[in-house]
């Protein structure tokens, strides 16, 4: 057997690359910086690696091959394109991350022991949740441009290890943060599980661990078709995790609720971007000619999700759960993008998870404004009233909420406008009227709060809203800016897609 | 005519089922059953069990910390085998990459030991 060194191309994987070398410098700054200043440092490596990548990403935009790293990294226009979604969602989450009143003092002190209120005391801060970002976004940067099982997986552990910590780090109602980290870890560990099962299946089927093979084995027809069922259906289940599809949600609305708000903001957002990447990429070009035997089952998923998300969002009575139960339903709009497998369900579908993405940093961000002595209120009901004391942050997120809701003028409508149309182009009818009418339903729990914002009377109970930090206030303007620029002027964006997004095989 | 070459592995698993099946079996019905406290406690290598580990059942978290740094050396080793074994076939990218790969490792063990994590009180 002889061995030959790889051959990496580096300019087009130096994005990752860059925020890798980041998280370290960032590891190097915990351990050796002095504590005081370590804040400012650390946002300034994180900004500045973030803004460094994405440099890197747009001087190789146009660049498109398969051996980025010895057919291990394939890279095109749709991975270029949800990569810099990627960055950009991470460094406006970054901006959220910054106010760190909400983050923990000592994540491993138990709640309510001494060693806790010592750390609260010595006011010590988590800055350790920078490196972590990186290293997430790193794994997220990978997950989509992976063209092999192996590195799908390893991608996929990058991305999670990092998140499951981060979910833990909540300053207010620790055993709550601590409960939901453990939750997302042992049920994330399981679905992890599920992949790798679905990978050795897959193997088994067409002898090749690369998308391009096990296409080629799926176009050969000669392998057993029951190894290549079994291997898409537990592969599916370890993305559809990630994604919170019914029926394997479960973890989301606590992990929501438990992490903490900027932290929800980041994962809710990017890692729906990266594991909806990573989706399309496999389904496209792995599982293509494979369609007829993923697709009822995918369609009954997708049409589960976006009734369940939509539904069950009715009865909550907290708003970070009730956005966790609609960025479930959104997962099940977004599957219509991948059962469409068309080029314009493709481009419908990163378009969606653009304008879907940022609309969820920016609600966060709203979130964490409405606070009260003990931290953060998401309570629905101390939120009544807010639009008459704090008119402007309550008429930001009742943007956030119509543009979730996919009204006109927002660019939520543009995205459920193309994705639909995508679908009904691909003749998937049922599809339509399950996405119409559970948007329909999802308007209602919307408009609720709005109306709970707008027209009933405040409660006096100390809840208000704090004055934003810069950086907040810039993520919050930042993100309504492009949400609302999306909405009416939405042409520029679909076409640069339309003509940039495919996927090389 | 060739056999399934599995054959021999299914006879293995028959082999082995059928002998544990057969001691556990033996054992019950020949075996005088008269016990005592030694024999009925937990087998724990020669140490004796402690009831419960102290501090009121939470294990010193220095054993994890202490089981995540060998982890990460054992992980250092698992890469270097291999890479010495091949190493004049991967030559200068193989010699860089390593040292990449261990200033990795270093930053994650500078860390904790600037944090305290090689303290053991």
């Amino acid at each position: 057997m002889t061995f030959t060194a790889p051959v990496l191309n580096y300019a087009q994987l130096a994005p990752m690359l860059i925020v890798l070398g980041g998280a370290l410098i960032g590891v190097l700054i915990e351990a050796f910086g002095p504590r005081a200043s370590r804040h400012a440092s650390q946002l300034f490596i994180t900004v500045a690696s973030l803004v460094a990548a994405f440099a890197a990403l747009v001087r190789v935009r146009n660049q498109s091959s398969v051996d980025a790293a010895m057919g291990s990294v394939g890279f095109d226009g749709a991975g270029v394109l949800l990569q810099g979604t990627i960055l950009i969602i991470a460094l406006l989450s970054v901006f959220l991350i910054a106010d760190q009143e909400n983050f923990t003092a000592l994540a491993a002190a138990v709640p309510g022991s001494s060693e806790e209120r010592e750390s609260l005391q010595l006011d010590l801060r988590v800055t350790e949740v920078y490196p972590l970002t990186l290293f997430a976004v790193a794994g997220m940067l990978l997950f989509p441009v992976s063209t092999d099982l192996i590195t799908l997986f390893v991608a996929l552990e990058m991305l999670s290890l990092p998140l499951y910590l981060m979910a833990g780090l909540s300053r207010r109602r620790r055993l709550m943060s601590q409960e939901s980290a453990l939750k997302y870890f042992l049920l994330g560990a399981f679905s992890s599980a599920f992949l790798l099962f679905g990978v050795a299946y897959l193997y088994g089927y067409s002898n090749s661990v690369t998308f391009a093979g096990i296409q080629a084995s799926i176009t050969g027809g000669s392998g057993n078709d029951v190894f290549l069922l079994l291997g898409i259906a537990f592969i599916s289940v370890g993305l559809l995790f990630k994604v919170g599809a019914v029926p394997f949600h479960a973890w989301s609305p606590d992990v929501y609720q438990g992490a903490p708000t900027a932290i929800t903001g980041f994962m809710a957002a990017a890692t729906k971007v990266a594991a909806f990447g990573a989706i399309l990429r496999i389904f496209y070009v792995a599982f293509a000619n494979a369609e007829w035997q993923w697709k009822p089952a995918l369609v009954l998923i997708a049409i589960v999700t976006m009734v369940f998300g939509s539904v069950v969002a009715i009865t909550q009575r907290d708003v970070k759960r009730m956005l966790a139960y609609s960025s479930i339903a959104h997962a099940g709009f977004l599957l219509a993008g991948v059962i469409a497998l068309s080029k314009s369900g493709l481009d419908a579908s990163i378009f969606y998870l653009f304008a879907y993405g940022i609309a969820t940093v920016g609600a966060f961000g709203v979130v964490t404004l409405v606070r009260d002595s003990a931290g953060e209120v998401t309570d629905l009901n101390r939120w009544s009233g807010l639009g008459k004391r704090s008119p402007l942050v309550a008429s930001v997120f009742a943007f956030f909420l119509l543009a979730f809701a996919g009204i006109p003028l927002t660019s939520g409508f543009i995205g459920k406008f193309s994705i639909f149309s995508a679908a009904y182009e691909t003749g998937s009818t049922a599809i339509l009227i399950a996405g119409v009418l559970s948007s329909a339903i999802a308007a209602f729990f919307y408009i609720r709060v709005i109306v709970l914002m707008f027209f009933k009377d405040p409660v006096e109970d100390g809840t208000s809203v704090v004055i934003p930090s810069a950086l907040t206030t810039t993520t919050i303007a930042v993100t309504s800016l492009i949400t609302l620029i999306l909405g009416i002027f939405p042409a520029p964006l679909i076409n640069f897609i339309e003509s940039s997004a495919f996927f090389i095989r | 005519m060739s056999a399934n070459p599995y054959i021999p592995i299914l006879v293995i698993f028959a082999i082995g089922f059928g002998f544990a099946a057969f001691s556990v079996g033996i054992a019950a019905v020949t075996g005088p059953a008269r016990y005592n406290r030694a024999k009925l406690e937990a087998y724990e290598c020669g140490i004796e069990p402690s009831p419960q580990a102290l501090q009121g059942g939470r294990f010193p978290v220095k054993y994890f910390l202490t089981a995540m740094l060998f982890i990460v050396f054992d992980i250092e080793i698992v890469f270097l085998y291999p890479w010495a074994v091949t190493f004049d076939k991967l030559g200068l990218f193989g010699l860089v990459e390593m040292a990449i790969f261990i200033g990795t490792v270093f930053v994650a063990y500078a860390y904790v030991w600037r944090r305290g994590g090689l303290e053991w009180d």
